[in-house]
């Protein structure tokens, strides 16, 4: 099993965070895992993008040229890696913001309204805990337990409170996908 | 975690007295997982945030004048800035380390990734004929345990040793176990084990005394005698490296850091086209693999090197293999990091013809 993975939006939507979780989910479930983050000033509303791959063998390249799946949450992501995903790969994208959507006749996409779903959990934050639902729903790369071990292994305790939440909101993805 | 973030504690858990440091991206999370470790209150290592890069390595001087297992780490420009610091101690035959998360340059350059910096680490950096023990690390693990490596190497030949790392490896997260924790060494412990150390005089008649200034050239000429024999000895004990798919390789790729793990994808596409590459990854940059480069380039028909600046280990593989076979270089700058099918793009254009026997 190896799963190569691309992230991308823009900076504040949690692309790296769900990035993270996934890949601590991962190291739970004792898979290779690397994260490898596009830094820079994304934070302050640039395009952010994340390279998470997981696999049952020993990773090289942290870097790659194509993937087998690409969860994208802006158009200027999915003009870059639309082209980029595998033959056979998965798209997976909110169409809030899409003007211009996927094309591609020979990859599966699957289009989730991560954005309306999260305002009527009344919680925006768990817009990126959503589609990380939808990712594990189409892509069988880690259980939910697993994310959520990750989350109580990676939060502070005082964020702990807010794994059920988190929880939910990866229940609701993996419904409205 | 990250490869800044295992530095971090691979440094507290090393026993390290002192880390002095100054901020600058892509390495600022060592200063700043330090600073959440707060490791004062329990090892009694200092974590100092110095007004500058160069206040910052003179600290680490007086440190490890006084034996003491100390740190910096910086960023290319940072770098520039600590070459002077980094003369004295080696002038100074003092152990100390220094990390460089590479940038790219010149100038202030870019945040993105680099390599650029290999010359500057490996063929002195400061003035004066002096030469850094230059580990580049390629996986966060590295990260972690070439910190004790390099204290390691640098107390038992008294040297500074850096670690060359890029912004890729010290902002990626992978698996890392981290080293045992060691307590710190005891005052005694250091006198003991650093007899030169400026400790204080206890009694003595003569004080020890660490200085790189000294004015009579018979007694220098002396000094750079005795830090060349050094050297020798930490070329023909230290030379670090590792080879991927050597055994039947007709063609070579030699890559150093994280570049070495994205050309050894490209070589794993290749291999599965029939195309038979092989890696070696310089491990120690100074000391650099001359000897082993030639013996496992015997058999192969040429070379390519990756990396990510202009192409500056390339002459150092050039003097390996004696220029007896081709060897070229492919190399993104500015802080642009080649996917390995651009590396696969570039093997194809210096050596066409190895597609071609492969097709056969």
């Amino acid at each position: 099993m190896k799963e190569e993975i691309i992230i991308a939006g823009f900076g504040g939507q949690g692309v790296l965070s769900m990035g993270k979780i996934l890949a601590y989910a991962g190291l739970m479930e004792d898979l290779e895992v690397t994260w490898m983050p596009s830094y820079g000033p994304e934070q302050r509303g640039g395009t952010a993008n994340v390279t998470v791959i997981v696999s049952d063998t020993a990773i090289s390249s942290p870097v790659l040229d194509t993937y087998d799946t690409a969860v994208i949450l802006n158009q200027q992501s999915l003009d870059k890696f639309e082209p980029k995903v595998k033959p056979g790969g998965t798209i997976i994208y909110d169409p809030a913001g899409i003007h211009r959507p996927p094309t591609r006749t020979d990859v599966n996409i699957v289009a989730v309204d991560a954005m309306t779903a999260a305002i009527e959990m009344d919680n925006t934050k768990t817009y990126n805990m959503i589609l990380l639902g939808a990712l594990l729903k189409h892509r069988n790369i880690v259980s939910t337990d697993a994310v959520i071990r990750g989350l109580k292994k990676t939060l502070p305790e005082r964020h702990h409170h807010l794994i059920p939440l988190n929880e939910k909101a990866i229940k609701r993805g993996m419904e409205i996908s | 975690m990250k490869g800044n973030e295992a530095i971090a504690h691979a440094a507290i858990r090393y026993g390290c007295d002192g880390y002095f440091g100054y901020p600058i991206t892509p390495q600022s999370e060592v200063l700043e997982t330090l600073e959440e470790l707060m490791p004062w209150e329990t090892t009694g290592m200092v974590v100092l945030q110095a007004e500058s890069e160069v206040a910052a390595i003179n600290m680490v001087y007086g440190g490890a004048a006084a034996g003491k297992a100390v740190m910096t780490s910086s960023s290319s420009p940072g770098v520039s800035l600590k070459q002077e610091g980094i003369s004295y101690i080696a002038a100074a035959e003092l152990p100390a380390l220094i990390i460089n998360v590479m940038r790219g340059g010149p100038g202030l350059g870019t945040i993105q990734p680099s390599q650029a910096d290999y010359f500057q680490a490996t063929k002195g950096g400061g003035h004066g004929d002096y030469h850094l023990i230059v580990l580049a690390p390629a996986t966060v693990q590295e990260m972690a345990d070439f910190v004790g490596l390099g204290f390691d190497l640098a107390f038992k030949y008294r040297t500074p040793a850096m670690i060359l790392a890029d912004g890729i490896v010290g902002q990626m997260m992978e698996k890392v176990v981290l080293p045992e924790p060691r307590e710190r060494r005891s005052q005694q412990q250091i006198e003991t084990q650093c007899p030169w150390a400026a400790t204080g005089r206890h009694g003595r008649k003569e004080r020890n005394v660490v200085t790189s200034l000294e004015l009579e050239p018979d007694k220098m000429e002396v000094n750079n005698i005795r830090l060349q024999e050094t050297y020798k000895r930490i070329s023909e004990a230290e030379v670090r490296y590792k080879e991927y798919y050597t055994e039947d390789a007709e063609y070579l790729i030699v890559a150093f850091g994280s570049v070495a793990r994205i050309c050894l994808k490209t070589i794993e596409d290749a291999r599965s086209q029939g195309i038979k590459i092989g890696l070696i990854r310089p491990i120690t940059l100074w000391p650099f693999p001359h000897k082993e480069i030639k013996r496992l380039s015997e058999k192969a028909k040429g070379i390519l090197t990756v990396e990510l600046n202009a192409g500056q280990m390339i002459e150092d593989v050039k003097l390996a293999v004696e220029c007896k076979i081709p060897v070229h270089h492919f190399g993104r700058m500015g802080g642009i990091v080649p996917n390995p099918g651009e590396v696969m793009n570039a093997f194809n254009e210096h050596f066409p013809e190895a597609t071609q026997n492969a097709n056969l």
